[in-house]
C-alpha cells in the first residue's frame, strides 16, 4: 500500500486474443484473492464493456485503444507493482486455461463450413457466444440445416422471432435464446443431468425446471425420451410459442414418447390460447406446470401440477399407467430434531439463496402462499426473502453461481452474519455444465461462517442431480450432510420444510 | 413440416469450450469452433451482412460461377504492340495510370513524376515544367489502366506509343495488356523522368520491343499458367519475387530470339536486359492475372473481388456483381523493410495495379511459396505459411494449377469473397514495393500492406442497397 492509502488503477491489453466472457470472469474471480487487489475486471474491449468499466469508476483514458478482439484487464491495487503482478498472473492463468481447452474439444475448426465438413452429418449447433453475435451464428447454422440450441442471452426479441420463423420454415428447432437445458436423444445439452432414457417427453421454457423434473423422473424410476428447452421468451406474445408448439407436435409424433410434460412461466395472453389449443390436440397425456400460476384458476387441458415435483410424479404415474403419490413424503416433525425446531424464534427470517432461476421462483411462490410477507430479489431484505443469485443484478461482471460458487459463498457468509436470519434455503444444481465444487464450496462456506460468526443457522438444500452425473448426487449429499445441511428430495420439499420451520404454528405442509 | 430430433446427435459447438468438453466426455461426436466476434465486432457491418444473407443462394452460385471462370483461365503471352494500336478504344491524348480514377490535383509525387515522364516521352511537351502545365491545365486526360483491360505496376503510367504485352486468355478469348518492366533504379513507374529514364523508354520501344515481338511471332504463344505454376515451386510468388519466372520466360524466349533477323549484338542486349531485370516477369504476371479475372466480372450478385488497385492516393476495389464501380478509401502506408537511408517518413502511400496478383490468388496469397519474401517484414518462414493459411479463410476456392509445395501442394487461395473478408475481419495481404513520395527517387523498400477495410464496407453497403426492397 502507498502511505496515503489511495488505490492505483491500471489497465492492460492483450491484443487480438478473443476469449469468452465466462472464462475471463472465472479467472478474474481467482485474481481478486491475490494480495493488494481491491478490484479486477477482465473483459473484451467492446464499447459496451468499456462503458461498464467507466461506470465502475475506471478512467476512460485508461481504456482507450482496446478493441473488441482485445482482452482488457482493469485492476485496482494498492501499488503499481501489485497491479502488474496480478496482470502477469492473469496471463499465466489464461494461457494454462487455453491449453486445457485445446485438449478438451475433439477437433477444432475455424468456420462453421469447415466444422460441418470435419463432422459429417452434424445436426445440432450449440451457441454460447456473446448475445449480440448469437443470432448471426444461429442464422448460419440454420442455413446449414442444423438444429440450434442457443445458450446465449441478450439476443433481441426481433432476432428470436426471425430465427424461430426461419427454423419453423426449415423444420429445425430453435431452442433458446437463453436456453440452459435440453436432453436430445439422450444427450445432455449445456446444463443438464445424466438421466435414464424413457417415455416421458419434456418441453420447457426454463433450464432448471427441466433439470428438476428430469432428475425427479429418473429418481422415480422412469426416464426421458426428449427434453426440449425453448428459451424463456418463447411463450411471450411476440414469439407466440413457435418452438413450444413445434416441440409439442414433435413429441406427439415421436414413437418413444408416451407422456408429455409442459413447463412454462405464464404465457402471453394470445399465446396461452394458442398453446391451450395445441395441448388439447395432443393424442398423448400431458402434464402442465405454469410457474407462479394457480392451476385451479385455469381450467384447461391436461393434468395441472402445482410444483415441479408434482409434475414429475404425475408424469411417472401416467407413464406407468398406475396411480401414485403426487409428492415425496413430508414428515417434517420427524425430520427435524427438537432443538432445531426450537432454534427458530418468532421474528426470524428465511433467506433463499438460489442459483437456479425457476427453482428460486418455485420456492418464492410456495412461500407466498404460507408467509404473510416475502420478497423476491430485494436490494435490502427486511424480512423473508428469496434470491435468484443468477439474476443480472447479482452477476454484473461475475460468473453465474452455477458456474462458480464464489458469489453464493460470499452471500451465505453475509446472511449468516445477520442474527435475524434463522433458515437458509439452497438449491445445488449438479450435472453437466455445473461447477464441480458446488457442494464442497458450500460446505466450506458454512464451516467458515460458523467459525467466524458462531450461531447456528438451519441450512436446507435440495440436490438437483443423479448418481450418474459428473458430481454423483449421493457423494454430494454426504458432503452437505457432514456440514450439517438438511438435504430434501426436491426443491419444493426443501421450500416446504423451510416454511414449516418459519411458521409460528407448525403443521406439515 | 415434420420436425425430427436425430437419433444420433452430432454437435458443432460455438462459444464455451466446456460444453464441447462435456459432450466429448459423454461420448458424443462434437466439433468445437474457434469463434471470434464476426465482422471484428462491428455491429453495423454485421447487420449488413445479415441482410445480404437473404440472397445467400444467389450469391453463392454467382460466386461459384465467377470462381470457375478464374480457375478455367488460360492466360497466354501472344504478342506485343504499341498501346494505342492494340488496346481497343484507346482515347486521344490520354495517359493510363494505376488504381482507381484520379485527377492531376489528387496525384501523389511518383504518379505526377511518371505523368511528366510520359508526356515528355510522347513529345507532347519539351520540358518537365511544360508537361506539368499541360497536365494541370487539363490538356492531358487520365484514365485507369483497368478501364482498358490493362494493368501497370506502381504509377502504372501507360502512354499511347509505349509498347505493351498482349495476353490472351485462351479459355475466354479476352485480352489484357501491360507495359514492359523497366528494371530497378530510376524508372518511370517510380516517378523518375530524367534523361536516363527517357533514353531507356525509347530503347525499349525502338530496339527491344521489335525483337521481342518478332520472337514471339514465331512461337505459338507462351503459356503463363505454365510459367507461374513452375515459378511457385521455385520460390517465387510472382509479385514481389519473379526471379524464377523471369528465368523460365527467358528460357522459352531465347531460342526464338536467336532465330530473329536482328544482329547478334541487338539480340544479346535484349537477352541481357531480361537477364538483368529480376522483375521482368512481373508485368506479364499482372496482365495474366488481369486476363484471368476479367471474365469473372459482371456476374450479378457475385461478391467476388475482381480488382484491387492503388493510385498512390486511394486504394480501390471492384466487385464482380457491381460492374465498373470503384470502392475507394485513402491508401495505407506499407509496413516493410526500407533500403538504407530511408524510412517510413519517406514513403508514398500504397501504389500500383500489382495487387491484381493477390486478387488472382498469387503474390501475398502465395507467400507460403516464397519464404524469402517474408523477410521484408522481418518474418520467419513459418509466417510465410501463415499468411497464405489466413487467405484461405477469405477466398472461395483453390487454384489447382498453382500449387504450394510447403502446404502439401495445396492450390493457392483464390477468389476473394467480400463477405468473408468482412465477416472474418481478415483483410487481403498484399506484397508490394515502396515508392519514395517524391517523384523520381524510386523504390526505397518493400513490404506488406492491406487494403483499407472501408473499401469493403462501402462495397457491402452498395450490395445491400442493390437488393430489391420488399
Amino acid at each position: 500500500m502507498k502511505g496515503d492509502g489511495t488505490l492505483i488503477q491500471q489497465a492492460f491489453l492483450r491484443k487480438n486474443s478473443y476469449q469468452d466472457s465466462v472464462k475471463l470472469m472465472q479467472l478474474t474471480e481467482k485474481m481478486t484473492q491475490l494480495p493488494g487487489v481491491t478490484r479486477a475486471f477482465a473483459v473484451m474491449g467492446t464499447e459496451n464493456n468499456k462503458a461498464t468499466l467507466t461506470r465502475a469508476g475506471f478512467k476512460p483514458a485508461l481504456l482507450e485503444g482496446a478493441g473488441p478482439n482485445d482482452i482488457l484487464f482493469a485492476v485496482e491495487t494498492g501499488t503499481k507493482e501489485e497491479g502488474l503482478r496480478v496482470w502477469e498472473e492473469y496471463q499465466r492463468a489464461l494461457e494454462q486455461e487455453t491449453k486445457k481447452d485445446e485438449g478438451k474439444a475433439q477437433v477444432s475448426a475455424a468456420s462453421l463450413k469447415s466444422a460441418s465438413s470435419l463432422l459429417s452429418g452434424a445436426n445440432l449447433s450449440i451457441i454460447s457466444v456473446p448475445g449480440q453475435y448469437a443470432a448471426y451464428e444461429a442464422y448460419k447454422a440454420l442455413r446449414e440445416g442444423l438444429h440450434v440450441h442457443i445458450f446465449s442471452d441478450n439476443v433481441s426479441l426481433e432476432d428470436e422471432i426471425k430465427l424461430k420463423k426461419l427454423g419453423r420454415q426449415k423444420g429445425l428447432l430453435v431452442m433458446g435464446p437463453d436456453c440452459g437445458t435440453s436432453i436430445l436423444s439422450g444427450v445432455p445439452i449445456c446444463f443438464a443431468n445424466s438421466v435414464r432414457r424413457g417415455s416421458i417427453g419434456i418441453v420447457g421454457a426454463s433450464g432448471t425446471g427441466i433439470q428438476e423434473v428430469s432428475v425427479l423422473i429418473d429418481r422415480l424410476g422412469a426416464g426421458v425420451s426428449q427434453a426440449i428447452g425453448v428459451g424463456g421468451r418463447d411463450l411471450q406474445d411476440g414469439v407466440g410459442g413457435i418452438t413450444s408448439i413445434m416441440a409439442l407436435k414433435l413429441l406427439d409424433w415421436d414413437p418413444q414418447t408416451e407422456v408429455i410434460v409442459f413447463l412454462s412461466k405464464l404465457p402471453g395472453k394470445e399465446t396461452l390460447g394458442e398453446i391451450r389449443k395445441h395441448l388439447a390436440q395432443l393424442s398423448k397425456p400431458v402434464v402442465v406446470f405454469f410457474l407462479g400460476y394457480n392451476p385451479n384458476e385455469q381450467k384447461g387441458v391436461g393434468q395441472r401440477a402445482k410444483t415441479l415435483e408434482e409434475a414429475a410424479h404425475l408424469a411417472v404415474s401416467l407413464s406407468k399407467k398406475e396411480s401414485g403419490p403426487l409428492a415425496f413424503q413430508r414428515d417434517f416433525a420427524a425430520l427435524f430434531p427438537r432443538e432445531t425446531l426450537d432454534a427458530v424464534r418468532p421474528g426470524q427470517y428465511l433467506r433463499g439463496l438460489y442459483s437456479g432461476g425457476t427453482l428460486a421462483g418455485e420456492a418464492y411462490y410456495l412461500a407466498k402462499k404460507h408467509l404473510q410477507k416475502i420478497e423476491y430479489n430485494p436490494l435490502a431484505p427486511s424480512g423473508h426473502a428469496i434470491f435468484d443469485l443468477g439474476d443480472d443484478q447479482f452477476t454484473q461482471g461475475r460468473p453465474h453461481p452455477m458456474l462458480d460458487p464464489q458469489l453464493r459463498s460470499e452471500r451465505l457468509l453475509q446472511e449468516w452474519a445477520d442474527p435475524q436470519v434463522a433458515v437458509i434455503l439452497l438449491d445445488v444444481v449438479l450435472g453437466f455444465g455445473s461447477s464441480p465444487e458446488a457442494s464442497s464450496s458450500l460446505a466450506a462456506a458454512i464451516e467458515q461462517a460458523r467459525s467466524k460468526y458462531g450461531g447456528e443457522k438451519i441450512v436446507l438444500a435440495s440436490l438437483c442431480g443423479t448418481d450418474r452425473d459428473p458430481q454423483p448426487r449421493q457423494k454430494e449429499q454426504e458432503l452437505l450432510q457432514k456440514a450439517g445441511v438438511f438435504v430434501l428430495p426436491s426443491n419444493a420439499a426443501a421450500a416446504d420444510a423451510a416454511l414449516y420451520l418459519c411458521q409460528t404454528e407448525r403443521s406439515n405442509l | 413440416m415434420k420436425v425430427r430430433i436425430p437419433k444420433e446427435i452430432r454437435v458443432v459447438n460455438i462459444g464455451l469450450p466446456d460444453f464441447a468438453a462435456d459432450l466429448k466426455e459423454a461420448g458424443v461426436d462434437v466439433v468445437h469452433l474457434e469463434w471470434r466476434p464476426p465482422a471484428g465486432g462491428d455491429a453495423r457491418v454485421l447487420s449488413l451482412l445479415e441482410r445480404l444473407a437473404v440472397k445467400k443462394e444467389e450469391i453463392d452460385s454467382a460466386n461459384q460461377k465467377a470462381l470457375g471462370r478464374i480457375l478455367e483461365g488460360d492466360p497466354t503471352l501472344i504478342d506485343l504492340g504499341l498501346a494505342a494500336e492494340v488496346i481497343p478504344n484507346y482515347p486521344e491524348r490520354t495517359l493510363l495510370h494505376a488504381g482507381p480514377p484520379l485527377s492531376w490535383e489528387e496525384m501523389s509525387g511518383p504518379v505526377r513524376g511518371a505523368v511528366i515522364g510520359a508526356v515528355l516521352f510522347e513529345g507532347w511537351a519539351q520540358s518537365p515544367e511544360e508537361a506539368e502545365r499541360l497536365a494541370a491545365a487539363g490538356e492531358i486526360k487520365f484514365a485507369p489502366c483497368h478501364h482498358f483491360q490493362a494493368v501497370g505496376p506502381m504509377a502504372g503510367v501507360v502512354a499511347p506509343s509505349m509498347p505493351v504485352f498482349v495476353i490472351e486468355n485462351r479459355a475466354f478469348g479476352n485480352k489484357a495488356y501491360a507495359s514492359l518492366n523497366e528494371g530497378l533504379g530510376k524508372v518511370l513507374r517510380f516517378g523518375a523522368y530524367g534523361e536516363e529514364v527517357l533514353t531507356r523508354l525509347t530503347w525499349l520501344k525502338d530496339d527491344f520491343y521489335p525483337i521481342l515481338k518478332d520472337a514471339l511471332g514465331s512461337l505459338e504463344g507462351i503459356s503463363i499458367n505454365n510459367i507461374t505454376s513452375q515459378a511457385l515451386q521455385m520460390g517465387d510468388e510472382c509479385h514481389n519475387r519473379n526471379k524464377a519466372a523471369t528465368a523460365l520466360l527467358l528460357r522459352e524466349l531465347a531460342p526464338a530470339l536467336v532465330e530473329t533477323d536482328y544482329k547478334p549484338a541487338a539480340i544479346r542486349s535484349a537477352l541481357e536486359f531480361i537477364q538483368g531485370n529480376e522483375h521482368f516477369y512481373l508485368n506479364i504476371s499482372m496482365a495474366a492475372c488481369k486476363a484471368m479475372l476479367d471474365p469473372a466480372r459482371d456476374i450479378p450478385w457475385s461478391t467476388l473481388v475482381v480488382a484491387m488497385a492503388r493510385n498512390g492516393t486511394e486504394f480501390g476495389i471492384q466487385l464482380s456483381g457491381l460492374g465498373q464501380r470503384w470502392f475507394t478509401a485513402p491508401a495505407l502506408p506499407v509496413e516493410g523493410l526500407y533500403f538504407p537511408g530511408y524510412g517510413p517518413e519517406d514513403a508514398n502511400p500504397d501504389l500500383g495495379d500489382s495487387a491484381i496478383t493477390e486478387t488472382c490468388g498469387i503474390g501475398g496469397f502465395a507467400m507460403a511459396s516464397s519464404p524469402a519474401i517474408v523477410q521484408f517484414v522481418g518474418g520467419s518462414s513459418n509466417d510465410a505459411l501463415n499468411y497464405t493459411r489466413e487467405m484461405y479463410k477469405i477466398t472461395l476456392g483453390e487454384n489447382g494449377n498453382y500449387t504450394i509445395p510447403n502446404l502439401n501442394f495445396r492450390g493457392t487461395p483464390t477468389g476473394i469473397d467480400l463477405r468473408k473478408v468482412l465477416a472474418k475481419d481478415i483483410l487481403p495481404v498484399i506484397n508490394t514495393g515502396i515508392a519514395h513520395k517524391e517523384a523520381g527517387i524510386g523504390q526505397i523498400g518493400a513490404g506488406v500492406v492491406n487494403p483499407p477495410r472501408d473499401c469493403f464496407v462501402q462495397a457491402l453497403e452498395k450490395m445491400v442497397r442493390e437488393m430489391p426492397k420488399k
